[in-house]
């Protein structure tokens, strides 16, 4: 990353903003697609912070997105109603909707640090069945608040994501995570992937660095969790169980731990693969079996990527970082 | 003299075992001390001990006047005490400039919210850090390799580029575990004459381990030896080669 950074972020913000235009006259269709990709790109960048750079298992990440996803449908659901006065204008509901998501960054990232922080002294295996634990309690709690619909979720949820939204957040995403892993200070969170004795020896606290790592992958998480509630319309805690995690798992280890342009290529294959499958399977009746087989050939893909090239697909740098 | 780094009575016990027991040490500033023993004596204990991996049992170890219990590895790492590693422990995944990179950043006031603005302080300070790391690599001829990764350079280089990475983070007295293991008899004398250039350059104090008789008796002033945990002797390199004790715990023979 150079000079140009801050420019460069500048201009994706704009071009989501040009996007965003002409989304009344592109297919509703591809709208959707691309909405998606650009939420699986948050998701995905934000988890290869913790499981690529940092180096730690996390199998949680869909239980920050669904923090964040109820904490911004609360905010527009509920809240709004009584801080917007009625028929006010699209401008000040959309900056209400901004306050919505950034609330629901915080409370995820509040959430990153209550599961951070005790269970960091826990490496590799540990650490992993602890946050797939942390997605499960997070899903039976929302299971059981009543207000927030309990098993069935919320629906009614206000239509505020749009491309801009979703395009500007995966920008800001993918600039605040480079950014900060590319200078001094982010090497910090590489060396502790790479030798946490050594880093220590060498003064970085590690400690510091994986929490911080948490905090903010948990931060987008919940940002993401917030542009989705408000795309589905509809959110239920069934949508943010286990497999959902294992979804961005999948995404940062195809594209390769610690490469984010890789991982931003796999978050947008990955989000084609089950749409090309539907279309194959449309084509005639005895390939119908192949839009029911997304959970095979992702468990193919993974076994063979595994096999064959463990650094990742679009990894293609000398040193591949191959060690989770 | 003033010692800048203090071990005393300094005892720590692994269930039954004791692997240090009562070790008294001294290092003055700018001394080059050896600390030399049998294998499991507990020469990388004691490396432990002092670098704050672990805790004693009993005992007192202070640093610049400082106890330095209940303090972290890398709070002590700021306070001045670096060490390199028996088995060489780079960051593999990085390049030769980001090893020595990482290890300079313990000194900066502000880290995250520099490195997002990315104004105008964050790139002088970035500037200022390459330009250090340019100039220790070039100190010890590694600056060719800047860009390669850590784990492609030859073992001697390796081990060289550990040292020049304890070095980045400005050490006062700086530890080095069996440096000259696997190295062949040049790069042992490269090795003999690059500690006592260190020494001379950056103005520390040095503490080594090793199994290398030849190149402890000559770059050494002074030499401790632990046997099973024990301080056995500690003399000059003269006194230690007479001593009855050390000849029959350690070398067998006489060298």
């Amino acid at each position: 990353m150079n000079l140009g950074a801050k420019r460069l972020l500048l201009v994706a913000v704009l071009a989501s903003a040009v996007l965003e235009i002409f989304q009344a006259r592109i297919d509703p269709y591809y709208v959707d697609v691309l909405t998606r990709i650009g939420i699986n790109i948050i998701l995905a960048v934000s988890l290869n912070l913790i499981n690529g750079h940092t180096g730690q298992f996390s199998l949680g990440h869909a239980g920050f997105m669904a923090v964040g996803a109820y904490t911004a449908a609360a905010m527009t659901m509920f809240a709004g109603p009584h801080v917007l006065p009625a028929n006010a204008p699209t401008i000040v509901v959309m900056l209400w909707f901004l306050v919505a998501l950034l609330a629901a960054g915080a409370v995820a990232a509040a959430a990153g640090l209550l599961v951070g922080a005790p269970s960091l002294r826990l490496k590799g295996d540990y650490l992993a069945i602890v946050t797939l634990g942390f997605g499960q309690i997070i899903s039976v709690v929302f299971r059981n608040i009543e207000p927030l619909g309990g098993a069935l979720g919320l629906n009614g949820i206000p239509s505020y994501t749009n491309l801009f939204w979703v395009f500007a957040a995966a920008a800001l995403t993918v600039y605040v995570i480079t950014a900060m892993v590319n200078s001094t200070y982010g090497r910090g969170f590489i060396a502790t992937h790479d030798d946490e004795v050594a880093a220590e020896a060498m003064g970085i606290n590690t400690t510091r660095c994986k929490i911080v790592a948490f905090v903010i992958g948990a931060f987008f998480a919940g940002i993401a969790g917030g542009l989705y509630g408000h795309f589905t319309l509809t959110i239920s805690p069934r949508g943010f169980d286990f497999t959902k995690s294992i979804e961005i798992v999948v995404m940062v280890i195809v594209g390769g731990m610690g490469n984010t342009i890789g991982v931003i290529i796999a978050a947008t294959l990955l989000t084609l693969l089950p749409e090309g499958l539907r279309m194959l399977s449309g084509v005639s009746p005895s390939l119908h079996w192949i839009g029911e087989s997304r959970p095979l050939l992702y468990s193919l893909l993974l076994i063979g990527l595994m096999l064959l090239r463990p650094q990742g697909l679009f990894n293609f740098r000398k040193s591949a970082r191959t060690k989770t | 003299m003033s010692a800048l780094l203090q071990l005393e009575k300094v005892t720590i016990r692994f269930g039954g075992l004791t692997a240090v027991s009562e070790l008294d040490l001294q290092i003055g500033a700018q001394e080059l001390v050896g600390l030399i023993g049998p294998n499991g004596a507990g020469k990388t204990t004691a490396f432990n001990l002092i670098t704050g991996v672990y805790q004693p049992t009993s005992g007192v170890i202070s640093f610049a006047g400082n106890p330095t219990m209940k303090q972290k590895p890398f709070q002590l790492a700021k306070h001045g005490i670096a060490r390199t590693f028996q088995n060489i422990r780079l960051f593999a995944s990085m390049s030769v400039f980001d090893n020595v990179r990482a290890a300079t950043q313990l000194h900066r006031a502000r880290g995250i919210r520099n490195a997002l603005w990315r104004g105008k302080s964050f790139r002088h300070g970035e500037e200022k850090t390459a330009a250090h790391v340019v100039e220790l690599l070039e100190i010890f001829h590694l600056e060719k390799f800047r860009d390669e990764p850590a784990k492609s350079l030859s073992y001697g280089d390796q081990r060289r580029l550990e040292i020049v990475r304890a070095l980045a983070t400005k050490p006062k007295l700086l530890l080095l575990d069996e440096p000259a293991a696997g190295m062949n008899p040049t790069e042992k004398t490269e090795l003999a004459k690059l500690i006592r250039f260190l020494r001379e350059k950056f103005q520390i104090s040095i503490l080594l381990v090793e199994h290398d008789m030849p190149l402890v008796m000559e770059i050494c002033e002074r030499i401790a030896v632990l046997d099973y945990g024990i301080k056995i002797a500690e003399g000059t390199p003269e006194e230690i080669r007479k001593n009855p004790k050390v000849i029959a715990a350690y070398l067998g023979e006489e060298i």
